[in-house]
């Protein structure tokens, strides 16, 4: 009865499963705070961008997701499992569903970019056989379009390409969810949109479900299904890209002025 | 925090306007009282990583080679030098007792006892510990620590525990060698001044060790190898600001392991002459 009220509640009225839920979630740093009462929830397959100013705590809210960072207090939710009380072995499986490209794309840079990819690989999977592992390695790569690179130090690639080492690697365990930070700051606006690209063609064939943080309305109007604008640790305002961007909230346009 | 001192000591101790005792002033004295809790805890982790599969031998093989290859050339010049240097400084000194024949044998219970592996130790604190305070320090400061958490890899285990590993068990190799080379070296100075054969120079430096000088020396050069890695990782692992942070944890770690050599060795000395656990 618990697990059909479990199930009832894990519904969303279009009936896509909630992957990701936050309720009353707070972080201070020393007295500063910076999450004061974030409320959301992400649904299976679908994409959504954050918006906000830079120091805002968007990459403290998806730190906190994959726990690397732990909230002060408030529910964090994925796979309708809290976040909190999981232990470390738990939580190492829960990393293994939920993807993140970090903002530097922090590549080993002692390692090939086969080896990059080959290290999740081989520390989550029970696979053995080179040849299998070969074969996935290469299989991540043509989905960024990057297999001559495979021999490749991170040091020898442009920002663009990191970028997209930096999605091969977090899309070789195949996960569920994945949380990009800032994915597109630093690159041109032609490769930025490539990067978009890419992050819908990866929604489109894996079926993930993602939090994007962005600043780049390029990249939220190519991507987003939904929106989020953070703003003084709460979550402002929600909606699609033309919703907030035609808002009569004049607060809420102004994000997306671009003169 | 404010204390009440007139509530702790009394009237006579607190005057008027001293009621207050700000804590604050001793900023430095929590920093140091931190930085133990964090390298006990960092420490406690290391152990319990230690001992849970899955074991990384290849990482730890590859540490040891790195760690073990890279300071070869410099402890080799270094301890060659150490010995000729020893040996010659020596030499007036012996000579106006009449005592060079003694030379060999003070030179060797000088170089295994102390010099040796307190001058390895030391060499080996500013490179190596260097070495892995930058290195991890700058994968701290560019997320690859996180990448590798969030991939579902411990990064103790991985990165940590296979350095402290690598450094405990090559700094006694590395003295051993170091003291093999300071050895040549007394030769070449004691030959500079006289004759004598490499058969009887062994001979006679061999004839000045016991086993009271060699076991504790070798014991505590496992200590210094452990200090060196765990308080090299320590400071890297947790380093921050940016490349700031990296050439602080750098230093830090050199310096830091440096100071516990020297503890090190004071502790171990003083237990190996109250005791005199390997007197054979």
């Amino acid at each position: 009865m618990i697990e059909q009220k479990e199930n009832i509640n894990n519904k969303l009225i279009n009936n896509q499963e909630i992957v990701i839920q936050i309720e009353h979630l707070k972080k201070s740093f020393n007295k500063n705070a910076v999450l004061k009462d974030i409320n959301m929830v992400v649904n299976e397959g679908e994409n959504v961008v954050i918006l906000g100013k830079s120091g805002i705590g968007k990459s403290v809210l998806i730190k906190c997701i994959v726990g690397l960072i732990y909230p002060d207090s408030g529910s964090l939710k994925v796979f309708n499992k809290e976040i909190a009380e999981m232990s470390s072995r738990e939580l190492n499986t829960l990393r293994t569903k939920v993807g993140f490209i970090f903002q530097g794309n922090a590549l080993y840079d002692s390692m090939t970019v086969k080896e990059n990819l080959e290290f999740p690989l081989r520390r989550n999977k029970t696979i053995t056989d080179p040849h299998i592992i070969d074969g996935l390695i290469v299989e991540a790569l043509e989905n960024v379009g990057l297999v001559d690179t495979i021999d490749k130090m991170p040091s020898e690639l442009s920002g663009g390409m990191k970028k997209r080492i930096g999605l091969a690697r977090t899309l070789i365990l195949k996960p569920d969810i994945i949380l990009y930070d800032e994915p597109t700051t630093g690159l041109d606006p032609l490769t930025s949109r490539e990067i978009s690209s890419l992050i819908l063609k990866i929604q489109d064939k894996y079926k993930t479900s993602s939090i994007i943080i962005s600043h780049d309305l390029n990249c939220a109007k190519i991507t987003s299904n939904r929106m989020l604008i953070l703003h003084e640790g709460v979550i402002r305002a929600e909606g699609k890209f033309n919703e907030l961007k035609n808002s009569n909230d004049e607060w809420i346009s102004s994000y997306f002025k671009t003169d | 925090m404010k204390l009440n001192i007139r509530k702790i000591f009394g009237n006579k101790v607190a005057k008027e306007n001293q009621d207050e005792f700000d804590l604050s002033r001793f900023k430095n004295v929590e920093k140091i009282l931190n930085e133990i809790g964090g390298l006990s805890r960092f420490t406690n982790n290391f152990f319990r990583e230690l001992f849970r599969p899955p074991y990384e031998h290849t990482e730890l093989l590859k540490q040891a080679y790195t760690i073990g290859l890279s300071t070869l050339p410099l402890i080799g010049i270094t301890a060659f030098i150490m010995g000729l240097v020893l040996t010659l400084q020596s030499r007036p000194v012996m000579a106006e007792f009449g005592a060079e024949s003694w030379l060999p044998g003070m030179v060797s219970v000088s170089i295994v006892r102390e010099i040796g592996p307190v001058i390895t130790a030391l060499i080996c604190a500013g490179k190596i510990g260097s070495g892995i305070g930058a290195e991890l320090g700058s994968m701290r400061v560019t997320e690859q620590i996180d990448a590798m958490e969030v991939s579902g890899t411990n990064p103790i285990k991985y990165l940590v525990t296979t350095r402290v590993l690598a450094t405990t068990f090559m700094i006694p190799i590395l003295v051993f060698y170091s003291d093999a080379i300071s050895f040549l070296g007394s030769y070449i100075a004691v030959n500079m001044h006289g004759f004598i054969s490499f058969p009887l120079f062994i001979n006679q430096a061999f004839d000045a060790l016991h086993y009271n000088d060699l076991i504790p020396a070798t014991i505590k050069t496992f200590f210094f190898g452990f200090a060196i890695g765990i308080i090299s990782c320590y400071k890297g692992y947790f380093s921050e600001n940016g490349t700031e942070g990296v050439g602080k944890a750098a230093n830090s770690a050199v310096v830091i392991s440096s100071l516990a050599i020297f503890i090190i060795d004071l502790v171990a000395v003083q237990l190996s002459e109250i005791f005199n656990i390997f007197s054979f």
